[in-house]
Protein backbone atom coordinates (compact mmCIF):
# COMPACT_ATOMS: atom_id res chain seq x y z
CA UNK A 1 0.00 0.00 0.00
CA UNK A 2 1.27 3.06 -0.91
CA UNK A 3 1.20 5.90 1.75
CA UNK A 4 1.25 9.61 2.02
CA UNK A 5 1.76 10.46 5.35
CA UNK A 6 1.00 14.04 6.63
CA UNK A 7 3.21 15.38 10.12
CA UNK A 8 1.30 17.59 11.38
CA UNK A 9 2.48 20.31 13.62
CA UNK A 10 2.32 20.87 17.33
CA UNK A 11 4.36 23.38 19.65
CA UNK A 12 3.73 23.61 23.23
CA UNK A 13 1.06 20.97 23.02
CA UNK A 14 -0.84 22.89 19.81
CA UNK A 15 -1.06 22.44 16.93
CA UNK A 16 0.44 25.01 14.70
CA UNK A 17 -3.06 25.53 12.27
CA UNK A 18 -0.44 25.76 9.04
CA UNK A 19 -0.99 21.89 9.13
CA UNK A 20 -4.29 22.04 7.28
CA UNK A 21 -2.25 23.51 4.69
CA UNK A 22 0.21 20.04 4.84
CA UNK A 23 -3.43 18.14 5.21
CA UNK A 24 -4.72 19.70 1.74
CA UNK A 25 -1.57 19.16 -0.26
CA UNK A 26 -1.82 15.22 0.75
CA UNK A 27 -5.76 15.15 0.02
CA UNK A 28 -5.10 16.62 -3.44
CA UNK A 29 -1.89 14.51 -3.76
CA UNK A 30 -3.87 11.55 -2.71
CA UNK A 31 -6.29 12.38 -5.34
CA UNK A 32 -3.54 12.59 -7.90
CA UNK A 33 -2.28 9.43 -7.39
CA UNK A 34 -4.69 7.38 -5.53
CA UNK A 35 -2.36 6.32 -2.53
CA UNK A 36 -3.44 6.13 0.84
CA UNK A 37 -3.74 9.49 2.77
CA UNK A 38 -2.20 9.07 6.92
CA UNK A 39 -1.36 12.02 8.99
CA UNK A 40 0.70 11.61 12.21
CA UNK A 41 0.92 14.04 15.38
CA UNK A 42 3.85 13.60 17.48
CA UNK A 43 4.84 14.67 20.74
CA UNK A 44 3.57 14.03 24.42
CA UNK A 45 -0.18 13.78 25.76
CA UNK A 46 -1.19 15.28 22.51
CA UNK A 47 -4.14 12.88 21.94
CA UNK A 48 -6.63 15.52 21.40
CA UNK A 49 -4.40 17.08 18.50
CA UNK A 50 -4.80 13.17 17.05
CA UNK A 51 -8.64 13.41 17.42
CA UNK A 52 -8.65 16.80 15.85
CA UNK A 53 -6.39 16.15 12.68
CA UNK A 54 -9.29 12.55 12.58
CA UNK A 55 -12.01 14.62 11.61
CA UNK A 56 -10.69 15.01 8.26
CA UNK A 57 -10.73 13.28 5.09
CA UNK A 58 -7.83 10.84 6.36
CA UNK A 59 -7.00 7.04 6.24
CA UNK A 60 -5.62 7.11 9.90
CA UNK A 61 -4.09 9.19 12.47
CA UNK A 62 -0.79 8.21 14.67
CA UNK A 63 -0.52 9.35 17.86
CA UNK A 64 3.50 9.20 18.08
CA UNK A 65 4.28 9.56 21.99
CA UNK A 66 6.70 9.83 24.20
CA UNK A 67 7.69 11.80 27.29
CA UNK A 68 11.10 13.07 25.73
CA UNK A 69 9.32 14.83 22.43
CA UNK A 70 8.76 17.77 25.01
CA UNK A 71 10.06 20.32 24.86
CA UNK A 72 10.72 20.23 21.16
CA UNK A 73 14.42 19.24 20.24
CA UNK A 74 15.80 18.14 16.96
CA UNK A 75 17.48 14.78 18.08
CA UNK A 76 14.24 13.65 19.91
CA UNK A 77 11.67 14.56 16.96
CA UNK A 78 14.30 13.07 14.58
CA UNK A 79 14.62 9.80 16.49
CA UNK A 80 10.95 9.15 17.43
CA UNK A 81 10.32 9.63 13.62
CA UNK A 82 12.74 7.73 12.82
CA UNK A 83 11.70 4.77 14.52
CA UNK A 84 8.01 5.24 13.24
CA UNK A 85 8.81 5.31 9.48
CA UNK A 86 10.74 1.91 9.82
CA UNK A 87 7.77 0.48 11.31
CA UNK A 88 5.19 2.31 9.57
CA UNK A 89 6.81 2.59 5.95
CA UNK A 90 5.63 5.80 3.40
CA UNK A 91 5.90 6.77 -0.12
CA UNK A 92 5.98 9.97 0.98
CA UNK A 93 5.80 12.10 4.09
CA UNK A 94 5.10 16.03 4.04
CA UNK A 95 5.06 18.51 6.72
CA UNK A 96 5.26 22.13 6.92
CA UNK A 97 8.13 24.51 5.76
CA UNK A 98 8.21 25.95 9.10
CA UNK A 99 11.14 26.75 11.50
CA UNK A 100 10.59 23.98 13.66
CA UNK A 101 10.41 21.33 10.52
CA UNK A 102 13.51 23.32 8.96
CA UNK A 103 15.58 22.18 12.55
CA UNK A 104 14.98 18.25 12.51
CA UNK A 105 13.36 16.93 9.15
CA UNK A 106 17.25 17.29 7.41
CA UNK A 107 18.07 15.06 10.24
CA UNK A 108 15.75 12.69 9.68
CA UNK A 109 15.87 12.08 6.23
CA UNK A 110 19.22 11.83 6.09
CA UNK A 111 18.67 9.16 9.42
CA UNK A 112 16.88 7.22 6.58
CA UNK A 113 19.39 7.81 4.08
CA UNK A 114 16.76 9.69 1.74
CA UNK A 115 16.27 13.52 1.18
CA UNK A 116 13.57 16.16 1.71
CA UNK A 117 12.88 18.78 -1.28
CA UNK A 118 11.86 21.88 1.15
CA UNK A 119 10.05 25.20 0.44
CA UNK A 120 7.56 23.54 -1.95
CA UNK A 121 5.36 25.55 -3.55
CA UNK A 122 3.37 23.04 -6.00
CA UNK A 123 2.75 19.68 -6.60
CA UNK A 124 1.47 17.66 -9.64
CA UNK A 125 1.88 13.52 -10.57
CA UNK A 126 2.53 13.63 -14.09
CA UNK A 127 3.21 10.56 -16.12
CA UNK A 128 3.43 8.44 -13.28
CA UNK A 129 6.14 10.70 -11.46
CA UNK A 130 5.87 13.11 -9.23
CA UNK A 131 6.53 17.10 -9.21
CA UNK A 132 7.11 19.21 -6.74
CA UNK A 133 7.80 22.90 -7.70
CA UNK A 134 9.88 25.16 -5.76
CA UNK A 135 11.19 29.31 -6.27
CA UNK A 136 15.04 29.01 -6.98
CA UNK A 137 17.48 32.44 -6.93
CA UNK A 138 15.53 34.04 -4.65
CA UNK A 139 11.70 33.81 -6.91
CA UNK A 140 13.43 34.66 -9.41
CA UNK A 141 12.93 31.22 -11.22
CA UNK A 142 10.97 28.28 -10.19
CA UNK A 143 12.24 24.35 -10.82
CA UNK A 144 10.49 20.96 -11.15
CA UNK A 145 12.04 18.94 -8.65
CA UNK A 146 11.38 14.62 -8.87
CA UNK A 147 12.48 12.26 -6.16
CA UNK A 148 15.64 9.88 -7.33
CA UNK A 149 15.53 7.25 -4.17
CA UNK A 150 14.25 4.51 -3.03
CA UNK A 151 11.60 6.77 -0.26
CA UNK A 152 10.30 7.62 1.76
CA UNK A 153 10.46 11.67 -0.25
CA UNK A 154 10.48 13.93 2.39
CA UNK A 155 8.59 16.94 1.22
CA UNK A 156 8.18 20.65 3.03
CA UNK A 157 5.92 23.10 2.09
CA UNK A 158 5.99 26.75 1.91
CA UNK A 159 3.21 28.88 4.24
CA UNK A 160 0.12 29.91 1.96
CA UNK A 161 1.19 27.37 -0.68
CA UNK A 162 -2.09 25.77 0.05
CA UNK A 163 -5.12 26.84 1.34
CA UNK A 164 -6.56 25.57 4.61
CA UNK A 165 -9.73 26.38 4.36
CA UNK A 166 -9.80 23.83 1.26
CA UNK A 167 -9.03 20.89 3.75
CA UNK A 168 -11.89 17.99 3.20
CA UNK A 169 -13.66 16.78 6.17
CA UNK A 170 -14.16 13.35 6.57
CA UNK A 171 -17.33 11.23 6.17
CA UNK A 172 -16.39 9.84 9.86
CA UNK A 173 -13.87 10.08 12.05
CA UNK A 174 -10.36 8.43 11.00
CA UNK A 175 -9.52 5.86 13.63
CA UNK A 176 -6.74 7.34 16.04
CA UNK A 177 -3.75 5.12 16.95
CA UNK A 178 -0.92 5.68 19.56
CA UNK A 179 2.56 4.47 19.11
CA UNK A 180 4.75 4.68 22.21
CA UNK A 181 8.20 5.27 21.11
CA UNK A 182 11.44 4.59 23.94
CA UNK A 183 13.46 7.87 23.04
CA UNK A 184 16.62 6.69 24.98
CA UNK A 185 19.00 8.41 27.46
CA UNK A 186 21.80 10.00 25.60
CA UNK A 187 19.42 10.98 22.78
CA UNK A 188 18.44 14.26 23.62
CA UNK A 189 21.74 16.60 24.05
CA UNK A 190 19.87 20.13 23.37
CA UNK A 191 18.07 22.02 26.76
CA UNK A 192 15.65 23.94 24.73
CA UNK A 193 14.72 26.91 27.01
CA UNK A 194 11.50 29.27 27.32
CA UNK A 195 10.50 30.19 23.97
CA UNK A 196 9.85 33.88 24.33
CA UNK A 197 9.26 37.74 22.58
CA UNK A 198 12.10 39.96 22.86
CA UNK A 199 11.13 43.80 23.02
CA UNK A 200 7.08 44.83 23.98
CA UNK A 201 5.32 44.95 20.79
CA UNK A 202 4.20 48.23 20.04
CA UNK A 203 2.78 47.77 16.76
CA UNK A 204 0.57 44.28 15.39
CA UNK A 205 0.80 44.91 11.76
CA UNK A 206 -1.38 42.44 11.59
CA UNK A 207 -4.10 44.62 12.09
CA UNK A 208 -3.65 47.20 10.03
CA UNK A 209 -5.40 48.00 6.86
CA UNK A 210 -2.90 49.69 4.69
CA UNK A 211 0.85 48.86 5.03
CA UNK A 212 3.83 50.87 3.65
CA UNK A 213 6.65 48.63 3.53
CA UNK A 214 10.44 49.51 2.81
CA UNK A 215 13.59 47.44 1.37
CA UNK A 216 17.13 48.10 0.71
CA UNK A 217 15.50 50.05 -1.93
CA UNK A 218 15.37 52.77 0.92
CA UNK A 219 19.33 53.01 0.86
CA UNK A 220 19.44 54.86 4.12
CA UNK A 221 17.69 55.19 7.51
CA UNK A 222 17.37 58.92 6.72
CA UNK A 223 15.04 57.88 3.70
CA UNK A 224 12.78 55.95 5.83
CA UNK A 225 10.93 59.04 6.95
CA UNK A 226 9.50 59.57 3.15
CA UNK A 227 7.90 56.15 3.49
CA UNK A 228 6.38 57.14 7.03
CA UNK A 229 5.13 60.36 5.45
CA UNK A 230 3.45 58.43 2.71
CA UNK A 231 2.25 55.85 5.87
CA UNK A 232 0.45 58.76 7.37
CA UNK A 233 -1.04 60.09 4.20
CA UNK A 234 -2.83 56.88 3.50
CA UNK A 235 -3.73 56.05 7.38
CA UNK A 236 -1.92 52.87 7.72
CA UNK A 237 1.65 51.24 9.21
CA UNK A 238 5.05 51.39 8.28
CA UNK A 239 6.77 47.95 7.70
CA UNK A 240 9.99 46.51 6.70
CA UNK A 241 11.70 43.71 5.17
CA UNK A 242 14.56 42.01 7.23
CA UNK A 243 17.68 43.85 6.24
CA UNK A 244 16.45 47.30 7.36
CA UNK A 245 15.63 45.63 10.75
CA UNK A 246 18.92 44.21 10.94
CA UNK A 247 20.23 47.36 10.60
CA UNK A 248 18.21 48.84 13.49
CA UNK A 249 16.69 51.37 11.16
CA UNK A 250 13.39 50.50 11.94
CA UNK A 251 12.76 48.12 15.48
CA UNK A 252 11.81 44.23 15.33
CA UNK A 253 8.28 44.75 15.54
CA UNK A 254 8.13 46.08 11.92
CA UNK A 255 9.60 42.85 9.84
CA UNK A 256 7.48 41.35 7.45
CA UNK A 257 8.41 37.79 6.33
CA UNK A 258 9.03 34.19 8.09
CA UNK A 259 11.02 35.25 10.90
CA UNK A 260 8.60 38.66 10.99
CA UNK A 261 5.00 39.19 11.03
CA UNK A 262 2.82 37.59 8.18
CA UNK A 263 0.15 40.11 7.23
CA UNK A 264 -2.50 40.24 4.67
CA UNK A 265 -3.51 43.88 4.51
CA UNK A 266 -6.41 45.65 1.94
CA UNK A 267 -3.49 47.25 0.65
CA UNK A 268 0.37 46.45 0.63
CA UNK A 269 2.37 49.42 -0.36
CA UNK A 270 6.13 47.91 -0.86
CA UNK A 271 8.97 50.52 -1.87
CA UNK A 272 11.98 49.39 -3.01
CA UNK A 273 11.80 45.47 -2.28
CA UNK A 274 12.64 42.91 -4.42
CA UNK A 275 11.12 40.26 -3.42
CA UNK A 276 12.92 37.71 -1.76
CA UNK A 277 11.49 34.58 -0.73
CA UNK A 278 11.67 34.73 3.13
CA UNK A 279 9.69 38.23 2.76
CA UNK A 280 7.27 37.61 0.37
CA UNK A 281 5.57 34.47 2.25
CA UNK A 282 4.89 37.10 5.19
CA UNK A 283 2.62 39.45 2.81
CA UNK A 284 1.39 36.93 -0.30
CA UNK A 285 -2.01 37.19 1.24
CA UNK A 286 -2.02 40.68 1.05
CA UNK A 287 -5.53 41.27 -0.68
CA UNK A 288 -3.68 44.34 -3.30
CA UNK A 289 -0.21 45.13 -3.33
CA UNK A 290 1.50 47.52 -5.35
CA UNK A 291 5.26 47.38 -5.71
CA UNK A 292 7.65 50.39 -6.76
CA UNK A 293 11.29 49.11 -7.74
CA UNK A 294 13.73 49.78 -10.01
CA UNK A 295 14.70 46.92 -11.22
CA UNK A 296 12.05 45.42 -13.72
CA UNK A 297 12.92 42.02 -13.16
CA UNK A 298 12.25 42.35 -9.24
CA UNK A 299 10.59 39.39 -8.07
CA UNK A 300 8.23 41.22 -6.17
CA UNK A 301 6.47 42.01 -9.73
CA UNK A 302 5.53 37.97 -9.69
CA UNK A 303 2.63 39.28 -6.95
CA UNK A 304 2.25 42.76 -7.46
CA UNK A 305 -0.97 43.80 -8.82
CA UNK A 306 0.28 47.55 -9.53
CA UNK A 307 3.72 47.57 -10.23
CA UNK A 308 5.31 50.57 -11.15
CA UNK A 309 9.07 50.41 -12.54
CA UNK A 310 10.80 53.76 -11.52
CA UNK A 311 13.03 55.51 -8.83
CA UNK A 312 10.82 55.85 -5.73
CA UNK A 313 12.54 58.86 -4.63
CA UNK A 314 11.33 60.45 -7.91
CA UNK A 315 7.36 58.87 -7.28
CA UNK A 316 7.20 58.93 -3.32
CA UNK A 317 6.52 62.41 -3.05
CA UNK A 318 4.46 63.43 -5.58
CA UNK A 319 2.26 60.08 -4.58
CA UNK A 320 2.16 61.80 -1.41
CA UNK A 321 0.84 65.16 -2.38
CA UNK A 322 -1.78 63.15 -4.56
CA UNK A 323 -2.77 60.99 -1.44
CA UNK A 324 -3.12 64.23 0.42
CA UNK A 325 -5.45 65.70 -2.03
CA UNK A 326 -7.60 62.94 -3.00
CA UNK A 327 -8.39 62.41 0.91
CA UNK A 328 -8.90 66.12 1.56
CA UNK B 1 37.76 27.53 19.80
CA UNK B 2 38.73 25.87 16.50
CA UNK B 3 35.89 27.21 14.26
CA UNK B 4 34.93 25.88 10.62
CA UNK B 5 32.92 28.17 8.90
CA UNK B 6 30.85 26.76 5.42
CA UNK B 7 30.76 29.17 2.81
CA UNK B 8 28.88 29.53 -0.66
CA UNK B 9 29.80 31.07 -3.83
CA UNK B 10 26.44 32.52 -5.08
CA UNK B 11 25.23 34.41 -8.16
CA UNK B 12 25.45 38.26 -7.22
CA UNK B 13 22.30 39.37 -5.86
CA UNK B 14 20.78 41.90 -8.76
CA UNK B 15 22.60 40.03 -11.22
CA UNK B 16 20.34 39.37 -14.05
CA UNK B 17 19.97 35.53 -14.49
CA UNK B 18 19.42 34.13 -17.92
CA UNK B 19 18.53 30.25 -17.96
CA UNK B 20 21.29 27.89 -19.79
CA UNK B 21 20.08 26.31 -23.16
CA UNK B 22 18.81 22.94 -21.49
CA UNK B 23 16.88 24.90 -19.41
CA UNK B 24 18.06 23.13 -16.37
CA UNK B 25 19.96 25.68 -15.05
CA UNK B 26 21.45 29.37 -15.24
CA UNK B 27 24.01 30.50 -17.56
CA UNK B 28 27.07 30.88 -15.31
CA UNK B 29 28.66 34.27 -16.76
CA UNK B 30 27.34 36.54 -13.90
CA UNK B 31 28.94 38.12 -11.41
CA UNK B 32 29.24 36.00 -7.76
CA UNK B 33 29.16 37.21 -4.25
CA UNK B 34 29.13 35.02 -1.21
CA UNK B 35 25.73 33.83 0.24
CA UNK B 36 25.29 36.85 2.65
CA UNK B 37 23.85 34.26 5.49
CA UNK B 38 27.54 32.60 5.45
CA UNK B 39 29.32 36.14 5.56
CA UNK B 40 27.36 36.71 8.63
CA UNK B 41 28.28 33.58 9.67
CA UNK B 42 32.19 34.01 9.27
CA UNK B 43 31.76 37.46 10.89
CA UNK B 44 30.44 35.51 13.80
CA UNK B 45 33.35 32.82 13.96
CA UNK B 46 35.29 35.76 13.49
CA UNK B 47 34.30 37.48 16.75
CA UNK B 48 34.16 34.82 18.68
CA UNK B 49 37.88 33.86 17.92
CA UNK B 50 38.33 37.87 18.89
CA UNK B 51 37.09 36.89 22.27
CA UNK B 52 38.34 33.48 23.30
CA UNK B 53 41.14 33.26 20.77
CA UNK B 54 41.70 29.93 18.50
CA UNK B 55 41.31 29.64 14.63
CA UNK B 56 38.89 30.30 11.99
CA UNK B 57 38.94 27.70 9.08
CA UNK B 58 37.16 28.46 5.85
CA UNK B 59 35.66 26.03 3.71
CA UNK B 60 33.57 26.07 -0.07
CA UNK B 61 32.81 23.21 -2.80
CA UNK B 62 32.96 24.80 -5.92
CA UNK B 63 34.50 25.63 -9.41
CA UNK B 64 37.55 27.47 -9.30
CA UNK B 65 35.80 31.14 -9.49
CA UNK B 66 34.40 29.83 -5.91
CA UNK B 67 37.98 30.20 -4.35
CA UNK B 68 37.01 34.14 -4.59
CA UNK B 69 35.10 33.54 -1.39
CA UNK B 70 38.07 31.48 0.42
CA UNK B 71 40.05 34.46 -0.46
CA UNK B 72 38.31 37.27 0.91
CA UNK B 73 37.12 35.48 4.33
CA UNK B 74 40.93 34.83 4.92
CA UNK B 75 41.70 38.94 4.29
CA UNK B 76 38.92 39.39 6.72
CA UNK B 77 40.61 36.98 9.33
CA UNK B 78 40.19 33.57 8.74
CA UNK B 79 43.44 31.78 9.14
CA UNK B 80 43.20 29.10 6.63
CA UNK B 81 40.98 28.07 4.13
CA UNK B 82 40.07 24.50 2.10
CA UNK B 83 38.79 24.52 -1.57
CA UNK B 84 36.99 21.14 -2.62
CA UNK B 85 37.45 22.15 -6.06
CA UNK B 86 35.42 20.75 -9.40
CA UNK B 87 32.88 22.06 -11.54
CA UNK B 88 31.06 18.75 -10.20
CA UNK B 89 30.31 20.86 -6.88
CA UNK B 90 27.80 23.15 -8.31
CA UNK B 91 24.29 21.20 -8.11
CA UNK B 92 24.74 18.69 -5.45
CA UNK B 93 22.34 18.05 -3.38
CA UNK B 94 22.75 19.07 0.24
CA UNK B 95 22.94 15.26 1.23
CA UNK B 96 26.10 15.09 -1.00
CA UNK B 97 28.07 18.53 -0.08
CA UNK B 98 27.40 17.62 3.46
CA UNK B 99 29.12 14.03 2.38
CA UNK B 100 32.13 15.89 0.87
CA UNK B 101 32.46 18.48 3.67
CA UNK B 102 32.74 16.13 6.15
CA UNK B 103 35.37 14.02 4.04
CA UNK B 104 37.42 16.75 3.12
CA UNK B 105 37.68 17.52 7.39
CA UNK B 106 37.65 14.00 8.78
CA UNK B 107 41.34 14.51 10.14
CA UNK B 108 39.90 17.77 12.08
CA UNK B 109 38.16 18.60 14.97
CA UNK B 110 36.14 21.32 15.45
CA UNK B 111 34.80 22.94 18.53
CA UNK B 112 31.89 24.57 16.08
CA UNK B 113 30.69 24.44 12.60
CA UNK B 114 29.11 26.88 11.56
CA UNK B 115 26.77 27.30 8.21
CA UNK B 116 24.12 29.74 6.49
CA UNK B 117 20.95 29.09 7.36
CA UNK B 118 20.01 28.93 4.06
CA UNK B 119 21.76 29.51 0.62
CA UNK B 120 20.31 32.59 -1.55
CA UNK B 121 20.56 30.50 -4.99
CA UNK B 122 19.06 27.31 -3.82
CA UNK B 123 17.25 27.93 -0.20
CA UNK B 124 17.24 24.13 0.80
CA UNK B 125 18.07 25.23 4.35
CA UNK B 126 19.59 21.49 5.26
CA UNK B 127 23.66 21.25 4.64
CA UNK B 128 24.22 22.61 8.23
CA UNK B 129 22.15 19.96 9.70
CA UNK B 130 23.12 17.27 7.63
CA UNK B 131 26.67 18.07 7.79
CA UNK B 132 25.59 17.75 12.02
CA UNK B 133 24.51 14.15 11.30
CA UNK B 134 26.78 12.48 9.53
CA UNK B 135 29.57 14.16 12.11
CA UNK B 136 27.19 12.82 14.97
CA UNK B 137 27.20 16.26 16.53
CA UNK B 138 24.32 18.07 18.07
CA UNK B 139 23.08 21.29 15.92
CA UNK B 140 21.23 24.60 16.33
CA UNK B 141 19.67 26.35 13.59
CA UNK B 142 18.52 29.87 12.94
CA UNK B 143 20.77 30.57 15.03
CA UNK B 144 21.31 35.23 16.22
CA UNK B 145 23.43 34.89 19.06
CA UNK B 146 25.88 32.44 20.84
CA UNK B 147 27.59 32.30 23.84
CA UNK B 148 30.03 30.12 26.09
CA UNK B 149 28.16 28.82 28.89
CA UNK B 150 29.24 25.88 31.74
CA UNK B 151 31.29 24.06 28.77
CA UNK B 152 29.21 24.36 26.29
CA UNK B 153 27.17 26.97 24.74
CA UNK B 154 23.92 28.80 24.69
CA UNK B 155 22.53 29.98 21.50
CA UNK B 156 19.68 32.27 20.67
CA UNK B 157 17.61 30.53 18.37
CA UNK B 158 15.21 32.49 16.12
CA UNK B 159 11.25 31.64 15.25
CA UNK B 160 8.46 32.69 13.41
CA UNK B 161 6.88 35.90 14.49
CA UNK B 162 9.23 37.64 16.84
CA UNK B 163 10.04 35.15 18.82
CA UNK B 164 13.57 33.44 19.95
CA UNK B 165 14.15 31.04 22.34
CA UNK B 166 17.63 30.23 24.02
CA UNK B 167 19.18 26.51 23.57
CA UNK B 168 21.52 24.95 25.84
CA UNK B 169 23.64 22.54 24.08
CA UNK B 170 27.00 20.96 24.42
CA UNK B 171 30.55 20.98 22.29
CA UNK B 172 31.10 20.28 19.56
CA UNK B 173 27.98 21.52 17.47
CA UNK B 174 26.76 22.66 14.73
CA UNK B 175 25.06 25.86 14.00
CA UNK B 176 23.22 27.41 11.07
CA UNK B 177 23.55 31.20 11.35
CA UNK B 178 20.66 33.90 10.65
CA UNK B 179 21.44 36.91 8.89
CA UNK B 180 21.84 39.70 10.75
CA UNK B 181 23.10 38.14 13.89
CA UNK B 182 26.11 40.95 13.72
CA UNK B 183 27.33 43.60 11.43
CA UNK B 184 29.87 42.55 9.01
CA UNK B 185 33.48 43.85 8.63
CA UNK B 186 35.37 44.84 5.67
CA UNK B 187 38.83 43.72 4.84
CA UNK B 188 41.36 45.55 5.31
CA UNK B 189 44.20 46.35 2.98
CA UNK B 190 46.87 44.13 5.42
CA UNK B 191 44.25 41.80 5.60
CA UNK B 192 43.62 41.62 1.60
CA UNK B 193 47.45 41.34 1.70
CA UNK B 194 47.91 38.69 4.48
CA UNK B 195 45.18 36.70 2.62
CA UNK B 196 47.62 36.05 0.37
CA UNK B 197 49.82 33.99 2.55
CA UNK B 198 47.72 31.96 4.53
CA UNK B 199 47.31 28.07 3.70
CA UNK B 200 44.72 26.89 1.02
CA UNK B 201 44.03 23.46 0.90
CA UNK B 202 42.80 22.00 -1.87
CA UNK B 203 40.56 19.53 -2.25
CA UNK B 204 40.05 16.94 -5.46
CA UNK B 205 36.76 15.69 -6.03
CA UNK B 206 38.27 12.16 -6.24
CA UNK B 207 39.55 12.66 -2.62
CA UNK B 208 35.75 13.04 -1.13
CA UNK B 209 34.01 10.70 -3.88
CA UNK B 210 33.88 7.42 -1.88
CA UNK B 211 31.81 9.37 0.51
CA UNK B 212 29.84 10.55 -1.61
CA UNK B 213 26.30 9.23 -3.57
CA UNK B 214 24.20 9.38 -6.42
CA UNK B 215 22.07 12.90 -5.72
CA UNK B 216 18.59 11.76 -4.64
CA UNK B 217 16.27 14.94 -5.74
CA UNK B 218 16.46 15.95 -9.43
CA UNK B 219 15.67 19.67 -11.12
CA UNK B 220 13.82 18.38 -13.81
CA UNK B 221 13.52 21.72 -15.45
CA UNK B 222 13.81 25.46 -14.59
CA UNK B 223 12.06 28.11 -15.62
CA UNK B 224 10.32 31.34 -15.12
CA UNK B 225 7.88 31.82 -12.78
CA UNK B 226 4.19 31.82 -14.35
CA UNK B 227 2.47 34.83 -13.50
CA UNK B 228 -0.46 33.78 -11.82
CA UNK B 229 -1.64 37.59 -11.61
CA UNK B 230 -2.76 40.57 -14.10
CA UNK B 231 -0.19 42.72 -12.86
CA UNK B 232 -1.00 46.28 -13.77
CA UNK B 233 2.30 47.77 -15.20
CA UNK B 234 1.32 51.82 -14.44
CA UNK B 235 3.89 54.41 -16.58
CA UNK B 236 4.89 57.65 -17.15
CA UNK B 237 6.84 60.33 -15.54
CA UNK B 238 6.54 60.50 -11.76
CA UNK B 239 3.94 63.01 -11.59
CA UNK B 240 1.85 61.34 -13.78
CA UNK B 241 2.18 57.73 -12.44
CA UNK B 242 1.60 59.28 -9.22
CA UNK B 243 -2.09 60.50 -9.96
CA UNK B 244 -2.69 57.06 -11.67
CA UNK B 245 -1.76 55.25 -9.02
CA UNK B 246 -3.88 57.38 -6.74
CA UNK B 247 -7.21 56.62 -8.97
CA UNK B 248 -6.50 53.27 -8.69
CA UNK B 249 -6.35 53.08 -4.86
CA UNK B 250 -9.10 54.97 -5.07
CA UNK B 251 -12.00 54.06 -7.33
CA UNK B 252 -10.23 50.44 -8.06
CA UNK B 253 -8.82 48.95 -4.81
CA UNK B 254 -11.05 51.32 -2.84
CA UNK B 255 -8.28 51.79 0.05
CA UNK B 256 -8.36 55.77 0.19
Amino acid sequence: MDTILVVVEQREGKLNRVSWETIVAGQAIAAQTGWTLEAAVVGSGVAAIAGEVAEKKVAKVYDVESARLEPYTPDAFAYALQVFLEKHPAKLVLMPHTYQVRDFVPKLATALQTTAISDVIGARYEGGKLLFTRQMFQGKFVADVSFAGSGPCFVTFQNGSFRADKVEAGAASAPVETVSVEVPDGVVRNQPQEVFREAKQAVDLTQAEIIVSVGRGIKEQKNIDLAKQLADALGGELAASRPICDNGWLPMDRQVGSSGQTVAPKLYLALGISGAIQHIVGMKGSRSIVAINKDSEAPIFEIADVAIVGNLFDIVPPLIEEVKKAKA
Amino acid sequence: MKILVCLKQVPQKDAPLKLNEAGTWIREDVSYEVNEPDAFALEEALRQKEKHSGEVVVVTAGPARAMQVLREALAKGADRAIHLEDNAFVGLDAYNTARAIAAAIKDEKFDLIFTGLQSDDCGYAQTGVILAHILGLPHATIIMHIEKNNGGIRVKRELEAGFFQFVDLPLPAVLTIQSGINKLRYATLIGIKQAKTKPMRKVTLGEVQSAMGANLQKIEKLYAPQKSKNTEFLEGPPAEVAKKLVEKLKNELRVI
